[in-house]
């Protein structure tokens, strides 16, 4: 059953929601033995206390960035093993109001770290489609959990550089990135500032739509949150395209791009032409240097985020030994509770904004992310949406993942970055299969303009069925 | 190379981050690597250009400096306290 159909009959009473809400719960868990996309499972739902709002009865699930009053949030993380906000985010506190059901806290790469949620403490998520092969990241619980369920669901996920549609590309779901403070970040645990944006993914337009339009408008809490008014983006779930003006970037279409899914999406955009959509070719001229420009901001902003997890006041603690120096307990708790990855971005992060380094690194990146930005506002000026592969690969295998150097890993993100950097938004929806496993398409839209994107993606997937195949468990 | 290991321990003092010998030699080798292909930022003609802190341009928002009563509690997460207050190691 899908989301509205459900909806409507909650509302009518057609379904008993203490029984449904009990089924929910052990599917979610076969699904975890399966694939593992939670980190927990909420398991104390109590139905009598949901408001009857416009999720009445919904299953949500919470990307584990994003703080949930009395459940567990870890960001990911050791360091954050045992933290249990006692504070709703926005998000949360706005899908709670709705009647939502918060059914449990999606994996993701430690603090977003990452691109194939292999960056993780917990169990890595497998994709339901091949389950050698990664479901993307960061936010991997996410799309995993929206491709495996079988029951009416929406996700609540985040994304910094990518972390919303490279997942949802990998598991042939729907998902959303909005503009950059066009939904509050309050209570969500900082990547990097300037990046961070709340979104969501469904297993279809509709769907992402729908959560996007409860989570939308602005939070006096965060003051990077825009002034704008809260939004219905289901009444742009037009299916029509016609004189519409679409802009194919060719530095999206180059080198490094897997030829199948060139073609794939070359495909979809004759399928807009012929429902009456017009294309051109066009450029967007920095795009060999987004990578760069992307990771270098990104870093240096996690490396102070991650400063205020010290082991003191929540998270990763030890007793504190008589005499026992900050300096020493601070960088003990650190060793500890960071992977990986989180500690090479930490030194990263540093190394760029120090005195001598801070021109050549952060102060240049942030220049290029203005040209960034003017290459996207360029093209709006000509195109409504921009479209492209969501990803330049398949799902990898983990054992081929395991191979790649960070610099490579980093590299993957080339489609994914640009956007991110200049806070526009994106969807990517399910454009196809090669080689039986999900190709996502990528449609970016100008700044607070997601009812162009969301009305393109809408009219592409209803003339499409790309989004109504059947998972063949494996 | 563009970094050493005594530089990536130098930082890692600073960032308050203990790293062990295989770290600092993995980590040195890793992000010279990245470091060297992120140079190529250098090229790029940036002469009069503004930086952009943020994706979109954001006004300072101001509120009242106003004391008010925190809605929860902040001490629920911790086991080191006392006294209605956080417990912490020797800062000086």
């Amino acid at each position: 059953m899908g989301v509205k159909e459900y909806l409507t009959q909650v509302k009518e009473g057609q379904i008993d929601l203490e029984d449904f809400v009990a089924k929910t719960v052990e599917k979610s868990k076969k699904i975890q033995e399966k694939y593992s996309p939670f980190i927990t499972i909420n398991e104390s739902i109590n139905v009598k206390t949901l408001k009857k709002g416009k999720l009445f009865g919904l299953p949500i699930s919470v990307k584990d960035n994003i703080c949930t009053k009395g459940l567990k949030t870890t960001a990911g993380s050791k360091i954050l093993h045992k933290y249990v906000p006692p504070f709703d985010s926005f998000v949360t506190r706005r899908v709670k109001e709705e009647g939502g059901v918060i059914i449990g806290k999606t994996t993701m790469d430690e603090f977003g770290h990452g691109t194939f949620n292999t960056n993780t403490p917990f169990e890595i998520p497998k994709n339901p489609w091949d389950t050698e092969r990664s479901c993307g990241g960061s936010s991997g619980g996410s799309g995993c959990l929206t491709s495996a369920c079988d029951f009416p669901h929406i996700a609540l996920s985040e994304s910094t550089g990518g972390s919303i549609s490279c997942p949802a590309s990998f598991t042939n779901t729907v998902g959303i990135t909005p503009t950059y403070g066009g939904v509050s970040r309050w209570g969500l645990i900082s990547y990097a500032n300037s990046l961070d944006k709340i979104g969501t993914i469904g297993k279809t337009v509709e769907d992402a739509s729908l959560l996007l339009s409860i989570i939308s408008g602005h939070d006096k809490m965060d003051s990077t949150s825009l002034d704008v008014k809260e939004d219905d983006y289901t009444k742009y779930l037009v299916n029509d395209v016609k004189g519409m003006k679409i802009g194919i970037p060719k530095e999206y279409f180059g080198e490094g791009i897997d030829e199948g899914i060139k073609k794939i999406i070359w495909d979809n955009i004759k399928t807009l032409e012929n429902l009456g959509a017009t294309y051109e070719e066009c450029s967007l001229s920095h795009t060999d240097v987004a990578v760069q420009t992307y990771y270098i901001i990104a870093m240096s902003e996690t490396s102070t985020n991650l400063a205020k997890l010290c082991g003191l006041r929540y998270g990763l603690e030890k007793p504190i030994k008589d005499g026992e120096g900050f300096n020493e307990y601070f960088s003990k708790i650190r060793k500890e509770g960071f992977g990986q990855e989180a500690k090479r971005r930490i030194i990263m992060g540093t190394y760029a904004r120090m005195a001598g380094y801070r021109d050549q690194f952060y102060l240049k990146a942030m220049k290029v992310r203005t040209l960034i930005i003017e290459d996207f506002k360029k093209a709006f000026k000509k195109y409504d949406v921009i479209v492209s592969p969501s990803m330049p690969i398949l799902p990898p295998k983990f054992k081929e993942i395991e191979k790649l150097t960070p610099l490579q890993v980093y590299m993957l993100d080339i489609l994914t970055n640009p956007p991110n950097l200049a806070g526009v938004p994106m969807i990517s929806v399910p454009g196809g299969f090669s080689h039986g496993l999900p190709v996502g398409m990528h449609i970016i839209a100008d700044h607070l303009q997601e009812k162009k994107m969301i009305q393109v993606a809408h009219t592409f997937e209803q003339n499409t069925d790309y989004h109504k195949k059947k998972l063949v468990m494996k | 190379m563009i970094i050493s290991e005594d530089v990536i321990r130098k930082v890692a003092k600073i960032a308050r981050l203990e790293l062990k010998d295989e770290e600092v030699i993995e980590f040195t080798k890793q992000i010279d690597d990245v470091l060297e292909a992120f140079k190529s930022l250098e090229k790029v003609d940036t002469k009069d250009v503004k930086p952009s802190f943020q994706p979109i341009e954001i006004k300072n928002v101001w509120r009242e400096d106003k004391v008010k009563d925190y809605e929860w509690d902040p001490l629920s997460n911790s086991d080191n306290k006392e006294n209605n207050y956080f417990k912490g190691p020797r800062s000086v």
